[in-house]
């Protein structure tokens, strides 16, 4: 009944500062409309149908035809030895396993360069991108397997299956949503990604949108390439929500759920341990291994105050105000998606899934050019960096606050009024409470994201701004790899406490 | 059966809300409710008279928690008006906020706030300003309010989670209490709890509220707890109140089939209607206030109907259902012999299969016939001409 649900009318200033930001979370999208329609049909078919873009095309497409099934073995595979076997340590296991997310692509690639210097070409490239990205098949695999219904398994060897056809036929089935949304992470983060790709002069969409825009300051013809890359984001996006289909996966039913069922590994436990000392080694260990050798070859002259002290300070202020800026943003629309439910959050929301989801050069591109010919005076404004850093990462902060406003039911709100509290009292003294330790750790990720956040600080960050990440690639573009290993070595130790709250986080929220 | 002598059924008590009165405590009038295209409530008017309980019942979806939050102030009224000892609060282009109603409220599960310990819930609504002793008198004031729902004063340092479900409420009653409201709204507060906590909670909340004064409005789904806990019982279905009466009113002599078999279990009949005696299958039942001539519905209670040593109306066991302390019985009514002569097929002859109640499970087995006799009234509904 609708009086027990919500309010199907909600507050006409949230539902304004949420529609208003929606609006301005669709201005990357407008942003290659409308460049693709001013460029005219003739011009944009001849820009995009060439055969340079013929090239990016067949090396993304590669890319992700390696990568995506390969992230979905590693992950799901690690994920079922640590969640469901009698893996010997699997409590580290499952941690470390999750580690190589604390390590931006773009060290992984310079590790990986260190190594091995003639590195390049796109199995190169997959091998990078696979050790990098599995963790976001795995975490939330693994999440998903710890909280499956073991009776729906046990029902199934009743019936007479054997353990494999039971992972087969049962287990990877109620995976789906999991993997479907850890694959369409993947996808995104390989079309978005330059650095990684960059350093082993591999070309993809976006180092060819950054050389353009680097070389030419071209408009029309890196708009048409962001254009053509914005499409593919969609397929993924549309893929992703098909593939998921309207399946539930959620426990049914009351009662205590029973502990996971782990199958012994008997003659399997060696090989299991030698394959996931490799994954974490060639992910994990080998990047770190390289970071801390560069710093011990680059001795004290690489820990130069003068210029490492300001990128810290900036990578922290940049970080802080995105993760503030983002928190703040994405309240409003939280409030609506959780207190209001219905068509019109469900838009708003979109709108801001379907900005993220672009690479952060399409989102820079956007704000370069649109502040360039609308408000010059915000150009190269730290105001504006911020801004997309929001648009970028809004979803991290989204979700967090939705979960902690469902923990703050709105009767405790009723509560608080009906104990004679102002609306706005009770909602500071109770709701803004209750949702503020979920809302400091959307803030935490987005920090996070900001701190290893490199082509639209490239792109839109004023002039003497230099990020730990932007002072990283500085250095490894002279290939000075010695002074940028501090660098590094800091994106990774700011980076690996949130990684452990990101991994924690995704098994509270599993099947929810 | 005509040759029994029923019981007469004891006047009704008219509850003090329903009657007219000067000291109506709340007053709602013709008050709708629409969420988006669907109607919720449809012309609401009730009356709940100053220290009265009423309890408000109906299926889910027929719109009483609608009202009752109407009634907080958390939700709008489309048209009609809501009035809190006289002063209008909503409708008619007033509006008076939650907050400022002075109503205690208790939600469903408690709503207790998870972030503050028992003390600081109950000393949440407090104007300790106000309290004479400043802080350590909201201390004291505590204790009082937790006394007074016979629940420890060590409680107050513990935090909710740490609390039974039975607890919980308690504290939540208390800490709604704690503002002196005049009225206190009720929605659904017993429902979470099992079967046997749920009645000594519901006993010692109306306990608290009835020592208190305080005006109470009960929203609920469960009969049997609505008809023990109010003095008025307001019954609702499809967003309109269908009637509102005593307890015991409205369970014997309920305004249609569908609040009967609402409100408990009932045996409903064909029967014929003959000035204020109805003929059916069980016999000649006398009927108080007739609605109409002729051909009728008869509504029974199955406690009204008696297995008797001898008698000509009869019925077949068909099953039986043993729950402890009383069976049911389920019986195929015989054709009764004053009834089975009769030429005009005006009568019903017999066949139907009704519900009995009996506290000696041994009495009936299946295929056993059984004597029957009718205790009191009937209620007699005027056939649905759709029906006809």
């Amino acid at each position: 009944m609708a009086g027990k649900g919500n309010s199907p009318r909600p507050p006409l200033a949230v539902a304004l500062l949420a529609t208003l930001l929606a609006l301005f979370a669709l201005i990357p999208l407008g942003y290659v409309i409308y460049m693709t329609a001013v460029t005219g049909w003739d011009a944009s078919i001849e820009l995009i149908f060439r055969p340079r873009v013929g090239e990016l095309l067949v090396n993304t497409l590669l890319l992700m035809l390696i990568v995506v099934p390969a992230t979905l073995v590693a992950g799901v595979g690690g994920a079922w030895l640590v969640e469901r076997t009698k893996l010997q340590g699997h409590k580290w296991w499952a941690v470390l396993l999750a580690a190589p997310l604390a390590i931006p692509a773009f060290v992984n690639s310079y590790a990986w360069v260190s190594a091995i210097p003639s590195l390049e070409g796109v199995w190169s490239g997959a091998l990078i991108a696979t050790l990098s990205y599995f963790p976001l098949v795995y975490i939330p695999a693994a999440a998903t397997l710890s909280r499956l219904d073991p009776a729906i398994e046990q029902s199934a060897a009743s019936l007479g299956l054997g353990p494999w056809q039971v992972f087969f036929r049962v287990v990877l089935p109620q995976l789906r949503i999991a993997v479907t949304g850890g694959g369409l992470l993947v996808g995104l983060h390989l079309l978005a990604e330059y650095g990684a790709f960059a350093m082993i002069r591999f070309e993809t969409f976006t180092t060819a949108i950054m050389q353009q825009y680097a070389s030419t300051f071209n408009g029309t013809a890196g708009n048409m390439l962001a254009s053509v890359l914005v499409f593919f984001c969609l397929i993924l996006l549309v893929l992703e929500v098909r593939s998921r289909g309207t399946a539930r996966y959620a426990r049914i039913g009351s009662g205590a759920q029973s502990k996971p069922l782990r199958l012994p590994l008997h003659r399997y436990q060696v090989p299991a341990q030698l394959g996931l000392m490799a994954l974490t080694g060639l992910a994990f260990g080998l990047p770190l291994w390289f970071v801390i050798r560069w710093i011990v070859a680059g001795g004290a002259e690489i820990w130069d105050v003068d210029e490492f002290v300001p990128a810290l300070l900036q990578t922290l202020g940049l970080g802080l105000a995105g993760a503030v800026a983002a928190t703040v943003v994405a309240f409003p629309m939280a409030y609506l998606a959780v207190r209001h439910p219905g068509w019109f959050s469900k838009s708003l929301e979109l709108s801001n899934y379907v900005t993220s989801s672009m690479p952060g050069i399409v989102v820079g591109l956007a704000f370069v050019t649109v502040a360039i010919n609308v408000a010059p005076d915000i150009y190269q404004t730290t105001g504006l960096l911020v801004a997309a850093y929001v648009l970028l990462f809004i979803p991290r902060a989204l979700v967090n606050i939705r979960a902690g406003l469902a923990q703050a039911p709105k009767e405790l709100d009723e509560a608080a009024r009906a104990l004679g509290r102002s609306p706005f009292n009770a909602f500071l003294k109770i709701t803004l409470r209750l949702t503020a330790p979920a809302a400091a750790g959307g803030a935490a990720l987005v920090f996070l994201a900001v701190v290893t956040e490199l082509t639209a600080t490239l792109l839109l960050s004023p002039n003497g701004t230099r990020t730990l990440a932007s002072a990283f690639w500085s250095k490894s573009s002279e290939i000075d790899y010695a002074g940028a290993a501090p660098y590094a070595l800091l994106m990774i130790l700011l980076s690996a406490p949130m990684t452990y709250l990101l991994f924690q986080q995704s098994k509270k929220v599993a099947g929810q | 059966m005509t040759e029994q002598s029923p019981a007469r059924l004891p006047e009704p008590r008219i509850a003090p809300s329903v009657a007219p009165t000067t000291n109506s405590h709340l007053q709602i009038t013709d008050v709708t409710k629409n969420f988006g295209s669907q109607a919720v409530l449809k012309g609401v008017n009730l009356s709940v008279a100053k220290g009265g309980t009423t309890a408000i019942v109906g299926p889910s979806g027929s719109g009483k928690t609608t009202l009752l939050r109407l009634i907080a102030g958390f939700e709008h009224p489309a048209t009609g008006s809501i009035s809190l000892n006289g002063s209008k609060v909503a409708g008619d282009g007033v509006w008076l906020p939650a907050h400022k109603r002075q109503v205690g409220y208790v939600a469903q599960d408690g709503a207790l706030f998870p972030h503050l310990t028992v003390g600081q819930n109950i000393a949440f609504g407090l104007d300790t300003a106000k309290l004479a002793g400043g802080r350590r008198g909201a201390a004291g004031r505590i204790s009082e309010l937790l006394d007074m729902v016979s629940l420890d004063a060590s409680m107050a340092k513990r935090r909710p989670h740490q609390l039974s479900g039975g607890q919980q409420q308690r504290v939540a009653l208390a800490r709604a209490l704690a503002r002196e409201p005049e009225l206190m709204l009720l929605d659904e507060p017993f429902s979470a709890l099992d079967a046997g906590l749920r009645v000594a909670t519901r006993r010692a909340v109306a306990k608290v509220l009835n020592k208190a004064g305080v005006t109470t409005v009960l929203v609920t789904h469960d009969q049997a707890e609505a008809l023990s806990f109010a003095d008025q019982v307001a019954v609702m279905r499809g967003g309109k109140l269908a009637q509102i009466g005593n307890p015991f009113v409205v369970y014997t002599r309920p305004a249609d089939r569908a609040t009967a078999e609402f409100l408990g279990d009932a045996v409903i009949l064909d029967a014929w209607m003959e000035g204020s005696l109805a003929t059916c299958s069980l016999g000649g039942i006398p009927v108080r206030r007739p609605p109409a001539q002729g051909r009728v519905q008869l509504m029974l209670r199955p406690e009204q109907i008696r297995i008797a040593e001898d008698g000509p109306i009869r019925g077949v066991v068909v099953d039986t259902d043993y729950f402890g302390p009383e069976t049911t019985v389920r019986l195929k009514l015989s054709v009764p012999p004053e009834l089975a002569d009769r030429a005009d097929h005006r009568y019903p002859g017999g066949g139907e299969v009704i519900t009995i109640r009996h506290w000696n499970a041994p009495i009936a087995r299946p295929g056993m016939e059984l004597c029957l006799r009718v205790v009191g009234e009937a209620v007699a509904f005027p056939l649905d001409p759709a029906c006809d």
